[in-house]
């Protein structure tokens, strides 16, 4: 018989029967532990996932317009895109950078910029979620500032900050320091949330750029699961907190490709396997703490240039994977995304399509719906083996940290990726218009999205004023305060950093006093 | 009959996606080139030193955050200002067509946009070499 598999390796049989379905202990109904099927007894029908759309585009003025826009049409949540120089702890007005500001996302230089970006969004209202890594601790001060400027009490802020730094030093690049000091930075952040800032999601450990950079769903559950563990570890290390006090406010972020009923299973078996981690690893008490909640974002690597329009029909059926494997947010990427920041229109078209899959499909009817299917349940088992098996490999190895700085997990994502790319050059997988049915269509000339240039110079002109306008000795002592702290290991650095954003210090201003104390990240430059 | 074609494949700025780049690497090793690849977030001048020190016929780029035109510019100018100005410079990434333009008048001698398929950019760095070996 041929030897067919799934895009991660699993073999797969012509069909599935009973003698395929797990224990019935591993599946109980939705809401229960290990959360196999689900985090909720009523699925979606209590509350449909949110729908998060990733936009920031150069001013802050540009993307309070552009927020207001998506508030309007129904999003109902944020997602900030920040720029590169925000992301890497560079100021707009740093002479390295000039071409990068407000170019992927918007400028942030200091707390000034922060209060335009919410001007008459009430923070209390809505939930903000940042993919900010190597500055997050910085640009959650920036929020819990900006909460207290509009007199909203910390305790009422919903979102999320990203915070993963290890897989930046894999796959997506935004590091500043060294993986140490940078762990308990991340440390820091999580035990201030729990303390002070209880609706808010301190981390956002992400499989997703793993994905991207090539890894196959099971290696991008595995080593996302691995990161989490890390972690933890370093928080529960410290012995000031317990498992318990913080695990709720740990999410996880995913990429969703094409091969459907794989990333069904793969949501289904990242949820048993992060509970059972957290209630046997760290004796989690609180089947809370356990439970698995997870965004995601329909597109990235699994969109095609050629004949582009046929990615609008890729994110809507990653967008279904996604629902039917049980997640609580997404954000569907716009077709045009293979060659450029998306437009208005299509940026709009990727959140109508979850509005038809929420509204029209009736997939939110009942919760779980493929629980007890032979094939996924079977799937959901093989996932999580393999899930496993690679987790193991890198426990063995000597954990997540010791594998990134030697190279070794850039080195797995890299002949993968190698390997999807001669799989897809052969025609041995297929993507319609690529490698079948293929036609001479030119690229479309995409509207994308102009960078504004007197954007930039606006941004320059407030970042100057605000340096004119501040209290220099504000600045000087809370920066201090802060660098006299990155050297002692038992601070915690968040309520400093929230003094030095009161005080309007900018980003680069931070960044530097801790790499002054901590050096930076040396890259492998492995391929 | 011929010593390899030495390129240096790195990604300027401060985009981190370098998937591309890795495959592009990899694959211009297995096609007989000698790679040497940088990594991500370098500065032009760094690639250009570099480029210099290491005596390579191509520097290819890799840019995927829109700032492709101002990067383009940068490195070549700074490939100018090390004395490589003979280095051909080709440039991957996402970039709509309508700046191809732009980046050849930057100094681009080919422009690889998302979408090229691997064998296109080999032949056609295999073509831009033999030109610019041809002489000797």
């Amino acid at each position: 018989m041929r030897d067919i598999r799934s895009e991660a390796g699993i073999p797969l049989k012509v069909s599935y029967g009973p003698e395929d379905l797990p224990d019935p202990a591993a599946i109980p109904p939705p809401g229960e532990f290990p959360f196999t099927r689900g985090n909720f007894p009523d699925g979606y029908r209590g509350r449909v996932w949110t729908l998060r759309q990733y936009s920031g585009f150069g001013t802050p003025e540009e993307s309070n317009e552009r927020y207001r826009y998506l508030l309007e049409q129904g999003g109902t949540g944020l997602s900030v895109a920040l720029d590169l120089p925000t992301q890497c702890g560079y100021d707009s007005d740093h002479p390295d950078v000039e071409e990068e500001v407000g170019r992927v996302g918007v400028a942030l230089d200091t707390l000034a910029d922060v209060e335009i970006l919410f001007d008459q969004i009430p923070l209390d209202a809505i939930s903000t979620s940042w993919t900010i890594n190597g500055t997050a601790a910085i640009i959650l001060a920036f929020y819990v500032a900006a909460g207290e400027k509009q007199g909203v009490d910390r305790a009422k802020l919903r979102g999320t900050i990203q915070n993963d730094i290890l897989k930046e030093y894999v796959s997506r690049g935004t590091w500043i320091w060294p993986p140490r000091p940078s762990l308990r930075l991340i440390a820091d952040t999580i035990e201030f949330c729990a303390a002070e800032v209880p609706r808010f999601n301190a981390i956002s450990v992400a499989g997703a750029h793993f994905r991207d950079a090539g890894a196959n769903a099971a290696q991008e559950m595995a080593f996302t699961l691995m990161d989490g563990i890390t972690y933890c570890d370093e928080v529960v290390s410290r012995g000031r907190m317990t498992i318990d006090e913080f695990a709720p406010q740990v999410s996880f972020f995913f990429y969703t490709h094409g091969d459907f009923f794989e990333e069904i299973a793969k949501y289904r078996a990242g949820r048993r396997r992060w509970a059972r981690i957290v209630r046997e690893r760290y004796g989690a008490k609180e089947d809370r703490s356990c439970m698995f909640r997870v965004g995601c974002v329909a597109g990235g690597a699994s969109l095609y240039a050629p004949q582009a329009h046929n990615n609008i029909v890729r994110v809507a059926y990653e967008a279904m994977a996604s629902v039917l494997g049980g997640v609580q947010s997404m954000f569907t990427a716009a077709w045009d995304e293979p060659f450029a920041l998306p437009s208005e229109d299509s940026a709009t078209l990727a959140l109508r399509t979850q509005q038809v899959l929420a509204e029209e499909t009736g997939v939110t009817r009942v919760a779980d719906p493929l629980g007890g299917s032979y094939y996924v349940e079977a799937l959901t088992d093989e996932m999580e083996a393999k899930v496993i098996e690679i987790m193991d490999d890198l426990e063995q190895r000597g954990g997540m940290v010791k594998a990134v700085e030697e190279g070794y997990l850039q080195r797995l994502i890299s002949e993968e990726a190698f390997r999807i790319s001669g799989a897809v050059a052969s025609g041995e997988r297929p993507i319609v218009g690529v490698n079948r049915f293929q036609t001479d269509e030119e690229a479309p000339e995409t509207e994308g999205y102009e960078l504004n240039e007197q954007g930039r110079a606006r941004q320059l002109e407030r970042l100057a004023e605000v340096k004119r306008s501040r209290s220099a000795s504000d600045v000087r002592a809370t920066l201090d305060e802060l660098g006299r702290a990155a050297g002692a290991e038992d601070i915690n650095l968040m309520p400093l950093l929230v003094e030095c954003a009161k005080a309007y210090c900018t980003v680069g201003e931070m960044v530097d006093v801790l790499k002054d104390k901590w050096g930076e990240f040396q890259q492998p430059a492995v391929f | 009959m011929s010593t390899p074609v030495r390129v240096l494949v790195g990604k300027p700025g401060l985009d981190g996606h370098d998937r591309g780049a890795k495959l592009v690497a990899r694959t211009l090793r297995d096609a007989g080139f000698e790679v040497i690849y940088l990594g991500i977030r370098q500065k032009p001048e760094t690639i250009a030193a570099v480029a210099v020190q290491e005596d390579v016929r191509i520097v290819g780029l890799s840019i995927l955050s829109g700032a492709h035109v101002a990067l383009t510019e940068k490195v070549a100018n700074a490939l100018r200002a090390a004395g490589a100005e003979d280095v051909l410079l080709v440039v991957g990434g996402t970039i709509p067509k309508r700046d191809v333009p732009r980046l050849e008048a930057a100094g681009a001698a080919a422009v690889y946009p998302t979408g090229t398929p691997l064998e296109t950019m080999v032949e056609s760095m295999r073509e831009l070499s033999a030109d610019v070996q041809a002489p000797s």
